[in-house]
C-alpha cells in the first residue's frame, strides 16, 4: 500500500530526490543531501559535535561525531558526509565509541574545555579521563590576549574549529582578518604575524564570538564579570529586540543582568542575520541604557 | 573585502622578487578596475612569490606579505597563514646562509647528527631525499643568484665549514645511485647512465616519444585499457589501479581536467622519484603527455618536494628543450608546470597537493567528493606519482605487465641506492641484490615503506615483496623504501624519531592527528625511560586506533603504523 503525501503533496519515500538508508537498524528516508547528522536529528541529537555550528558549513576539524558506515575502511565524519542510498550507519559502536572518547580526552587534555558546553556529559558517556596523559601532557595554555575595549582572545579555550575563520572570511563577513597559522599542535587561529586587533582590518562585528563554541572569543563586558566573579548566568535574562541603527532590522537578543546590558546576540534561526550583525549591533548598546543614575 | 596593509612598502629586493612572479605593479589600480576579481584569479602564483621573496632575501617580511596581499587581493592574514604552513619559509629575519641537517631515520643510523649535536647556523631537517649518501644537508644561500645545494656523506666537520659561510662541493653523477644502471633488463631505470639525461636527441633515438605517438593512435580509451590491462597500480603507497583512475577523470564531463604528478617525494626513506627526474627527465615528461592525453588534460602539473634543487634543474631544462623542440605547449596541447613545494610532507597527500599548487594552506580536503570528481581548481583531476607515470610508456609501446618497482635500499647495506626488481622476490634477495649487509653487521630490522609503513624482523627474509603478501603480513610495500638497522641502530631512538616526524609534519587541521601525535611522542619518550610500561603501552594503542580511525587522511591514518609494528613484531619495549 502506498504511502499517504505529507503537507506538501510529496510521497515520503518516493520521491527522486530522497536517501534511503540504515541508520541503527531502522530504515530512514531523508532528502538528497542531507548529512548523516541531519539525518540523525541535527545538532542536538545524541551524536556529540563541537566545531558543528548553526551558521557554518563545517570544517568536520574536531571529529567527534565520527560515526561507522559499512564499508568504509575508516569511520566518517556524520556532519559533513552526505547520506547515500542503502547505507548503513551505526552511530554507536566499539569503534565509534573509541574514537568519540579519544578525542575528548586528546582536547580535554590540551584545551580549557571548561566553558563548553555538554562537554562533561560527554566525558562520562563515553568514560573519557583526559587526566590520564599525565600533568606534563602539551597543552595550548597561553596569556589571553586582552587589545581592545570589545572583546578578547582567550586562546588557551581554542579547539580550532575553524568556525571563527570562516565567519570573518568567506562565510559570512569576507574581512579575512585571521586566519590559521602554523602546523600541527602549533596551528593557531592569527593576525597576520600576530598584530593585535586594532592593527588588523578587523570591523569588530562579533560574528567569530557569535560562533565560537567554547568561549575562546568573549566579550570584554562578559570577561571582565568573570574575571571580578560577577558573572552570574542564573540571574541574567533575554530580551529579542530590533537593532535601531539602520533600515535592515536585525534582530537582537540582549543579555542582560541587573538591568544592565552585559552583551548582545542574535538569533542563529533569524531570516535576516543568520546570527551575524555589525559592530553597530553587536556592541553599540550603551545608549539604550543611558540612565539618569548613570555615570558618564 | 577591504584590504588593510601597513603601508610600508617592501624593500627593492622584495619588490623585484616579488613582481618577477607576478609581473611589474600595474600602474592604474587593478582593484579599481576589475573589483579584485583579475587579481584574485593568480591566487596561485602565491606560492611561487613567497618562494621568491625568501630565496631572494633568506625571509618573509611583513612588507613583503603586504604587498602579495595587494598584488593578489588577498589578506595579509591568509597570506601569514600560508607562508607559516611551510618549514622552508622564515617570517623572522635570519642569516641568507642556512645549513638543513637531515636528522631522520637513514642518516641518523648512519652517523649523522641528532638535534642536540647541531652546530649554530644549522638546522634540523626531516629526510632530505639522499637516503643512499647518508647522512645528508641541504644548503642554501639567498641572494640575487640562489644558491641550493645538497651534500651527502656528511661529516660534522663539514656541517661546522658550511655554517662558516662555506658551500659543499658538487654532486656525484645522478646515476650513481643507479647500481644496476646499464643491466639489460631495467625497464624504470633503463636510460640511468646510459644516456645523457638532458640530451633529447639521445631520447628520441632511443625509442623516446614513441609512446606518446602510438597512444594518440590508439586513442584515449584504448590507451586506457592497456594501462588497465597491465595491472599497474600507484606507486605512492596507496596502490589504487591506475587505469581505472584514469578513466573515471576521461569520463568526467566537467572540463578542463588537470593532471598532477606527485613529486613531493617526502616520506622518510624515499629518493626514488629525485633518481627517476635526474636520470631520465624526458621519460618524465612523455608519460605526463600520454597521461594528458588519455585523461583529457590540457595542463599537467610537477609538484616538486622543495629540497629538490638538482631535480628541479633538470626538468626545467628539460622542459624547455621539449617546448623549444615543438614537443610540449603551442599547438601540441599540453603544457607543463613545476611548483615547487617549500618544506611539507603533507602536500604530497593528493588533496592537500591541490591546496597548496592553488595556494592556499597545504590542508587536505574531505573526501568524497574525490579527486577524479572535484580535484584542483575544482576540476576533475588524476593525481599520479612520478613512479606510477613512468610505467606507462614501456606498456604503452611494449605491452609489458607492469611488475616491476622501484626500492629505495638505504642503512646497513653495501650498495644502498635505488633497485628496480620484479614484483615478488623476498626481501632477503632485495638485500642481496644491494651487496647483502655490511660487513660485521647482523641484521636487526628491516623499515618497509617509511614512517608511514613499519618494521619488519630478521625472520622476515622470507617475505614476498608485493601488495597482497606485505599486506597478510600487516606491513605495506608503500613508497619501496627498505631501510635495513643493524645491531648498532637504536631502534628506540628511531620510533622517537618517527614519533617525532609526524609532530612536526602533521598539518594540525583534525584533532586525533593534532594533539594524537604529540601524546603519541609523549607516550614514547616515557617508555623510552621508565621500567613501568603497561599504562603507556596501553595509551600508545588506544592513541593509534583513534588516530587510523578518526583521522582526516592518510597521514594521521599510517601515523601509528611503524611505531605499532615495532612493538608488535619486534617486541620493543617489551
Amino acid at each position: 500500500m502506498s504511502q499517504p503525501a505529507n503537507q506538501f503533496g510529496d510521497v515520503p519515500g518516493t520521491s527522486p530526490n530522497s536517501v534511503a538508508l540504515s541508520i541503527d537498524g531502522s530504515e530512514v528516508t531523508v532528502p538528497d543531501g542531507t548529512t548523516i547528522l541531519e539525518a540523525c536529528g541535527g545538532k542536538g541529537c545524541d551524536i556529540p559535535t563541537l566545531c558543528y555550528g548553526d551558521t557554518i558549513t563545517p570544517k568536520n576539524a574536531c571529529r567527534v561525531c565520527m560515526v561507522e558506515v559499512e564499508g568504509s575502511r575508516v569511520l566518517v565524519p556524520s556532519c559533513s558526509r552526505q547520506v547515500e542510498a542503502d547505507m548503513v550507519v551505526h552511530t554507536r559502536s566499539e569503534r565509534v565509541d573509541h574514537a568519540r572518547k579519544m578525542v575528548l580526552e586528546l582536547l580535554g587534555s590540551s584545551v580549557d574545555l571548561s566553558l563548553t558546553e555538554h562537554v562533561d556529559d560527554w566525558y562520562a558517556e563515553y568514560g573519557a579521563d583526559p587526566s590520564r596523559y599525565g600533568p606534563d601532557a602539551a597543552t595550548v595554555a597561553q596569556p589571553v590576549k586582552v587589545d581592545n575595549d570589545l572583546y578578547i582572545r582567550d586562546y588557551a579555550k581554542c579547539i580550532l574549529c575553524y568556525q571563527c575563520v570562516d565567519a570573518c572570511g568567506e562565510q559570512w563577513q569576507h574581512s579575512f582578518v585571521i586566519d590559521i597559522a602554523g602546523r600541527g599542535f602549533d596551528a593557531r587561529v592569527s593576525t597576520e604575524n600576530d598584530v593585535s586587533l586594532p592593527d588588523s582590518a578587523c570591523v569588530y562585528c562579533g560574528n567569530c564570538i557569535q560562533v565560537c563554541p567554547t568561549g575562546a572569543l568573549m566579550f570584554k563586558s562578559e570577561y571582565d564579570m568573570r574575571q571580578t566573579g560577577t558573572w552570574e548566568p542564573e540571574r541574567q535574562t533575554t530580551t529579542d529586540t530590533i537593532c535601531a541603527f539602520c533600515g535592515v532590522g536585525c534582530n537582537l537578543t540582549l543579555h542582560v543582568q541587573d538591568n544592565t546590558i552585559i552583551k548582545v546576540s542574535s538569533p542563529s534561526d533569524s531570516p535576516i542575520t543568520h546570527g551575524n550583525l555589525c559592530i553597530k549591533g553587536r556592541f553599540g548598546f550603551q545608549h539604550a541604557q543611558n540612565r539618569p543614575d548613570s555615570a558618564g | 573585502m577591504d584590504l588593510k596593509t601597513r603601508g610600508v612598502p617592501p624593500t627593492d629586493h622584495e619588490r623585484a622578487a616579488i613582481d618577477a612572479v607576478l609581473g611589474p605593479q600595474p600602474e592604474r589600480n587593478l582593484h579599481d578596475v576589475s573589483g579584485g576579481h583579475q587579481l584574485r584569479d593568480r591566487r596561485h602564483l602565491l606560492l611561487p612569490a613567497l618562494h621568491a621573496v625568501n630565496d631572494r632575501v633568506g625571509w618573509i617580511s611583513q612588507a613583503a606579505i603586504d604587498y602579495i596581499a595587494e598584488r593578489l587581493d588577498a589578506s595579509p592574514a591568509e597570506i601569514y597563514g600560508v607562508a607559516s604552513f611551510y618549514a622552508l619559509f622564515s617570517l623572522t629575519e635570519r642569516p641568507t646562509h642556512q645549513i638543513h641537517v637531515c636528522i631522520d631515520l637513514a642518516c641518523r643510523s648512519n652517523g649523522g647528527l641528532v638535534e642536540a649535536d647541531l652546530p649554530n647556523g644549522a638546522h634540523p631537517s626531516p629526510c632530505l631525499g639522499l637516503c643512499e649518501r647518508a647522512p645528508a644537508a641541504y644548503v642554501t644561500t639567498a641572494g640575487e643568484t640562489t644558491l641550493q645545494v645538497v651534500a651527502g656523506h656528511v661529516t660534522p666537520v663539514d656541517i661546522a665549514r658550511w655554517a662558516g659561510g662555506d658551500t659543499p662541493d658538487p654532486e656525484p653523477e645522478p646515476a650513481a645511485a643507479v647500481r644496476q644502471a646499464g643491466d639489460e633488463s631495467l625497464v624504470l631505470l633503463r636510460r640511468a647512465g646510459r644516456i645523457d639525461p638532458l640530451d633529447l636527441d639521445a631520447y628520441l633515438a632511443d625509442r623516446g616519444f614513441a609512446a606518446l605517438e602510438r597512444a594518440r593512435q590508439l586513442g584515449p580509451q584504448a590507451t586506457i585499457a592497456a594501462i588497465s590491462g597491465s595491472g599497474l597500480t600507484g606507486r605512492g603507497g596507496a596502490g589504487f589501479p591506475t587505469g581505472r583512475k584514469w578513466d573515471a577523470v576521461r569520463t568526467q564531463p566537467a572540463t578542463p581536467h588537470y593532471l598532477v604528478a606527485n613529486a613531493d617525494e617526502s616520506e622518510p626513506g624515499t629518493f626514488k622519484d629525485r633518481v627517476l627526474i635526474e636520470t631520465d627527465p624526458f621519460g618524465l615528461i612523455e608519460s605526463m603527455c600520454i597521461a594528458g592525453h588519455a585523461t583529457g588534460c590540457e595542463i599537467g602539473y610537477v609538484y616538486l618536494r622543495g629540497e629538490y634543487p638538482r631535480p628541479l634543474a633538470t626538468l626545467q631544462q628539460a622542459l624547455d628543450t621539449c617546448r623549444r623542440r615543438g614537443l610540449l605547449g603551442g599547438d601540441t596541447g599540453f603544457e607543463i608546470t613545476i611548483v615547487k613545494g617549500a618544506g611539507a610532507y603533507i602536500c604530497g597527500e593528493e588533496t592537500a597537493i591541490f591546496n597548496s599548487i592553488e595556494g592556499y594552506r597545504g590542508e587536505p580536503r574531505n573526501k568524497p567528493p574525490f579527486p577524479f570528481q572535484v580535484g584542483l581548481f575544482g576540476q576533475p583531476t588524476v593525481v599520479n606519482n612520478v613512479e606510477t607515470l613512468m610505467n606507462v610508456p614501456s606498456i604503452i609501446l611494449d605491452g609489458v605487465q607492469a611488475n616491476r618497482r622501484l626500492f629505495c635500499l638505504s642503512g646497513a647495506v653495501v650498495k644502498p641506492g635505488i633497485y628496480e626488481a620484479q614484483l615478488g622476490l623476498t626481501l632477503g634477495e632485495l638485500i642481496e641484490l644491494a651487496g647483502g649487509l655490511r660487513a660485521g653487521s647482523v641484521l636487526q630490522a628491516v623499515l618497509l615503506g617509511g614512517a608511514a609503513g613499519g618494521f619488519a624482523g630478521p625472520g622476515d627474509l622470507d617475505l614476498v615483496l608485493d601488495l597482497e603478501s606485505t599486506r597478510a603480513a600487516g606491513l605495506a610495500l608503500g613508497s619501496g623504501v627498505v631501510m635495513v638497522h643493524d645491531q648498532h641502530v637504536d631502534l628506540v631512538d628511531q620510533l622517537k624519531r618517527i614519533a617525532a616526524f609526524f609532530r612536526d609534519e602533521s598539518c594540525g587541521q583534525c584533532v586525533p592527528c593534532r594533539v594524537g601525535t604529540v601524546r603519541q611522542e609523549e607516550a614514547i619518550d616515557r617508555l623510552a625511560s621508565s621500567s613501568d610500561r603497561s599504562v603507556d603501552l596501553a595509551l600508545l594503542s588506544d592513541i593509534g586506533q583513534a588516530m587510523k580511525d578518526a583521522s582526516i587522511c592518510g597521514l594521521g591514518q599510517t601515523a601509528h603504523s611503524a611505531i605499532e609494528t615495532a612493538i608488535v613484531r619486534l617486541g620493543v619495549f617489551s
